[in-house]
């Protein structure tokens, strides 16, 4: 089980895209694809992070290892007793951090250089994190596809030779290749078909057992999520609208939005009987998201409210906070959850 | 440790037993080669290039005439067993001076096309990938530059710099990056945003190492095709200038500089064996050339691999 040791915390963290038109390309908008998210990941944990597409889950990844530029926030980074602040390291402390959060992506065809071999692609990681000899490079380039159950020698193949699923356990070898201690894995069954994607996946929680990494899992596969989360987050329009244990969240979701998804999968077992609720619309535009909980407009449970209780809802933006007071902590933000 | 089973666990239970299937089998590698030699016509091209190119640089073994040997005696002869492209109006073996000429202009064309790249590529694939200022300001400077009449451009250059060899490779490099570096820049524009990419930024791998080492090589296909092109445009910019008179000194012999002497009309209308070879040279060449960057684009256009 995860420990309660905090190895990341994010908190308020906002990155809005500039959207510029005319003839001066002047900034005319903000895309805000993360709008404050605050979030504690623990040591050992693998956070589920769904939604559905558009709504800043590959964003807030991005914005973790700092692949885009959060506009405001801090992301906070635990290692024994020392804190260390991501958004404003020192260079040493870079050179010393940068590799202790890797990510995985989504897309096999686009994750490998096509004009390297495996060696080739990775050995530059490598290097500048001090493995000075080719010999060893080798090794460990070497050690590490078998980690991945492939062979040594396909180190010196190039991307077009291998298949999806071997593409994307190259992709994992390679975030492993630094030793980190989280692994952002974006999307990264979601390319493979269902059977590649049980190995996949399975791999992938044989390696954070062995090696203790932390996942954050980012997917709109609320299936894969279930099976691999001990905590999911669900997010819509760039903020988090529920936070919980995996179980407790598919057992008993909270938002409506959360419903509203759950309700969407296919189900297999009978005792769980439920009514599909269709979500109406497309999500809004996150250049200008509705007023008050940005999800009224599509909300099911807003219908049957009351005329001051809309109100509220269109008023008032709703703060993410624990609605059960049970031991392990279930935060929603909605007015009137479940 | 136990972990609560889920619906897809027991999907994975049946499928755990199934091992994976072999692996795809490896593609052609050569595919790129096979495809350029079932392209006739650039294969063709391909031969008329090598074997320009090869005379010229071995040109005193292909003709015993010094191409600058003046022979008083001889002057404007028809072709002859001796001379067969005959001789010009100062007793100089035409066929001599155009091999010997093909060193000069397909230097200054593939000088030219490659100090194009060197200029365009680095400037493209550095600007393009780090984005923002640096590169609007780059686009800017390309627009003007090759917003501006080239000739012109070219013909001031020459005025200020003085005609010479070196110079003339100058002035070409500095009137011709601009198309090689759009298309870096563009190929680079899409290419930063691949997935490896983001990967090795990850990692904290310096700009250089990611934009040269790790990009570049495939944008490769296209800049080789650009630069063939070039390639045969600036054989054509030297051509043009020397008939004017402003290319490389006339005493060298180059194709362009063979062709000068068509400006005379008595020689035009009656002795067509001084020009007449020099300029189908030309011709030939330039359109080898093009078939062989055709058929380079082709092998290397991802939407034409089958
Ligand atoms: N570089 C960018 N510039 C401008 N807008 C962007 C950029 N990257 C993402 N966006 C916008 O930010 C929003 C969130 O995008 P993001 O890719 O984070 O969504 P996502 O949840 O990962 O979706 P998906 O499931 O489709 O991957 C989208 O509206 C997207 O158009
Ligand atoms: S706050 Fe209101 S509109 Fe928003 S999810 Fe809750 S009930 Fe629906
Ligand atoms: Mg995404």
């Amino acid at each position: 089980m995860p420990s309660q040791e905090k190895i990341l915390h994010i908190k308020g963290i906002k990155t809005h895209f500039p959207v510029r038109k005319g003839l001066l390309r002047t900034v005319a908008a903000h895309v805000k694809a993360v709008d404050g998210v605050d979030l504690e990941i623990y040591r050992g944990e693998t956070l589920g992070l769904v939604g559905e597409s558009g709504c800043g889950k590959t964003t807030l990844g991005k914005s973790i290892i700092q692949l885009v530029e959060a506009v405001s926030g801090q992301i906070l980074y635990y290692e024994g007793e020392q804190t260390f602040d991501l958004l404003n390291l020192s260079p040493e402390e870079f050179k010393h951090i940068r590799q202790k959060i890797q990510i995985v992506f989504q897309d096999p065809h686009s994750s490998l250089n096509p004009a390297f071999t495996v060696f080739g692609s990775l050995q530059d990681p490598l290097k500048l994190y001090g493995v000075k000899t080719k010999a060893e490079r080798r090794k460990i380039i070497g050690d590490l596809l078998e980690a991945v159950n492939m062979r040594r020698e396909q180190m010196d193949n190039y991307p077009h030779e291998f298949s999806g699923g071997q593409r994307q356990r190259i992709g994992i070898a390679r975030a492993l290749c630094v030793n980190p201690e989280i692994v952002i894995c974006d999307e990264a069954v979601s390319a493979l078909d269902v059977s590649i994607q049980a190995q996949v996946l399975q791999l992938l929680q044989e390696i954070k057992e062995a090696r203790g990494l932390t996942y954050i899992f980012i997917t709109h596969d609320l299936s894969v999520v279930e099976y691999i989360s001990d905590r999911v987050a669900v997010m819509y329009l760039g903020k988090i609208v529920e936070l919980a244990e995996s179980e407790a969240l598919y057992r008993t979701p909270r938002h409506p939005y959360t419903q509203a998804l759950l309700s969407a999968i296919p189900i297999a077992d009978l005792d769980r009987k439920s009514e599909r609720i269709v979500l109406e619309g497309d999500v809004p535009n996150p250049v200008s998201p509705p007023s008050g909980c940005a999800f009224h407009p599509r909300c099911p449970k807003f219908k049957s409210l009351s005329e001051p209780e809309k109100q509220h809802c269109m008023g008032e933006s709703p703060q993410l906070s624990d609605a059960t007071q049970l031991t392990q902590p279930h935060l929603v933000s909605c007015h009137y959850p479940n | 440790m136990t972990r609560r089973p889920t619906r897809l666990d027991k999907k994975f239970d049946i499928l755990r037993e199934r091992t994976e299937r072999g692996t795809l089998k490896a593609a052609s590698s050569n595919r790129a080669l096979n495809k350029l030699a079932s392209n006739k016509l650039a294969v063709l091209g391909l031969a008329f290039v090598t074997i320009m190119i090869l005379a010229s640089v071995f040109a005193p073994l292909v003709t015993q005439y010094d191409p600058q040997k003046v022979d008083l005696r001889m002057m404007l002869k028809p072709p002859s067993a001796d001379h067969i492209l005959g001789t010009d109006k100062i007793g100089r073996d035409v066929f001599a001076r155009i091999i010997y000429g093909g060193r000069i202009s397909i230097l200054v064309g593939l000088g030219s096309a490659l100090g194009a790249a060197l200029i365009g590529v680095s400037i493209g694939a550095y600007t393009a990938y780090k984005g923002g200022w640096l590169d609007s300001t780059f686009l800017r400077i390309s627009e003007v530059v090759m917003s501006f009449p080239q000739i012109i451009l070219v013909l001031m250059l020459v005025t200020i710099l003085g005609q010479s060899l070196m110079n003339l490779i100058i002035i070409f490099t500095l009137t011709g990056w601009g198309s090689l570096y759009r298309l870096t820049r563009a190929q680079m524009l899409s290419l930063r945003e691949e997935e490896y990419v983001q990967a090795l930024r990850a990692f904290g791998l310096n700009t250089f190492t990611i934009c040269f080492k790790h990009i570049l090589p495939n944008a490769l296909g296209p800049i080789m095709v650009n630069i063939t092109l070039s390639t045969a445009m600036f054989i054509l910019q030297e051509a043009g200038l020397s008939f004017l008179g402003l290319g490389v000194p006339l005493n060298i012999p180059t194709w362009g500089n063979i062709l000068n002497v068509a400006q005379d009309l008595r020689i035009l209308q009656n002795y067509w064996w001084v020009w007449l070879p020099s300029a189908m040279t030309i011709s030939l060449f330039v359109l080898a050339i093009n078939f062989v960057g055709d058929g380079l684009r082709d092998t290397t256009d991802p939407t034409m691999q089958g």
